[in-house]
C-alpha cells in the first residue's frame, strides 16, 4: 500500500516540480549563455554569492535530491507494475517482498547518484 | 435510457469498447520513458552541466536533439494520464473537475510545445550562439 501511494506521489512529484525544472533548464540552454548562467546561479551555484542565492542554491540541491529519488521511486515501482500487469506476483509474501525491495533501491540508487556526483565535484 | 441518474443513463449499453485505451497508453509511454529518461539521466550526470558551450553541443547532436524530442512527448502523454487519473480521484463536483482537467490539458500541451521549441532552437542553431 505504502508502494502504491509513493508511486502516485512520485509521479505527480515529477510530472509538476520535475517537468517544470527540465523545461526550465531547457529554457535556459535555448536562450544562450547568459540565461544558462542565470538558472545555474539559481539552482545549484552562484560564483558571485548573494543571500537570495545562498537560499535558492540550498533548496535548488534538495529539489535536485528529491527528484533523484522520485525518478527512481517512480521508476522501480513502474517495473513492478509491469511484472503485476502479467498477473504475477500477488501472493501477500513475494507482494510484500518486491515491495520493499522497491523502497529500499529508490533510496540506494538515489544515494548512489549524489555519491558519484559528489565524488565527481571534489 | 433513463433520464434521472447518471447509472441510470448509461445501464444497458455495454460496454464503451474503449476502457482499455488509457490503461495502453500508460503502459506504452511508460516503456519509452524508461529508454528516453533513462538516456536524459545518464547523460545528465555524466554532462559538465555548468558548461553552457558543451550542454549546447550535446543538445544539438542530431540523435540526442531526436531522442529529446521524443522524451518530451512521452513524458508529457504520460503526465497527462497520471495527472487526469489524480484529479478524477481527488477532484469533487463536476465545475472543479472540469476547471482542473482544463488547467491539465493547458500544462501538458503547452509544457510539450515549449520543450519541443526549445529543442528545435538548439538543434536548428537558431538560439543565442554558444
Amino acid at each position: 500500500m505504502t508502494v502504491s501511494i509513493l508511486h502516485r506521489v512520485s509521479g505527480d512529484g515529477l510530472a509538476i516540480v520535475g517537468a517544470c525544472m527540465f523545461l526550465w533548464w531547457l529554457g535556459a540552454l535555448a536562450a544562450g549563455p547568459d540565461a544558462y548562467a542565470a538558472f545555474v546561479a539559481c539552482v545549484w551555484h552562484d560564483p558571485a554569492g548573494g543571500a537570495f542565492h545562498q537560499v535558492t542554491n540550498i533548496l535548488g540541491k534538495i529539489v535536485l535530491v528529491g527528484l533523484t529519488w522520485a525518478f527512481f521511486q517512480h521508476l522501480f515501482s513502474g517495473l513492478r507494475h509491469f511484472v503485476l500487469d502479467t498477473g504475477a506476483g500477488y501472493e501477500l509474501k513475494t507482494n510484500k517482498l518486491w515491495s520493499t525491495v522497491v523502497m529500499i533501491s529508490g533510496v540506494l540508487a538515489t544515494a548512489a547518484t549524489w555519491l558519484y556526483i559528489l565524488a565527481g565535484a571534489l | 435510457m433513463g433520464n434521472g441518474t447518471h447509472l441510470g443513463k448509461v445501464r444497458g449499453l455495454g460496454a464503451s469498447g474503449h476502457g482499455s485505451h488509457h490503461w495502453l497508453q500508460q503502459r506504452l509511454t511508460a516503456l519509452a520513458n524508461i529508454l528516453l529518461v533513462g538516456f536524459l539521466f545518464v547523460s545528465l550526470v555524466r554532462l559538465p552541466l555548468g558548461d553552457h558551450a558543451a550542454v549546447l553541443r550535446w543538445a544539438a547532436n542530431p540523435t540526442v536533439a531526436l531522442a529529446l524530442m521524443l522524451m518530451v512527448v512521452s513524458v508529457f502523454w504520460h503526465l497527462r494520464l497520471g495527472l487526469t487519473v489524480l484529479i478524477e480521484d481527488y477532484a469533487h463536483g463536476e465545475a472543479a473537475r472540469l476547471f482542473a482537467l482544463v488547467v491539465l490539458n493547458f500544462y501538458a500541451i503547452g509544457g510539450a510545445a515549449y520543450g519541443l521549441f526549445a529543442i528545435a532552437r538548439i538543434a536548428f542553431g537558431g538560439g543565442a550562439p554558444a
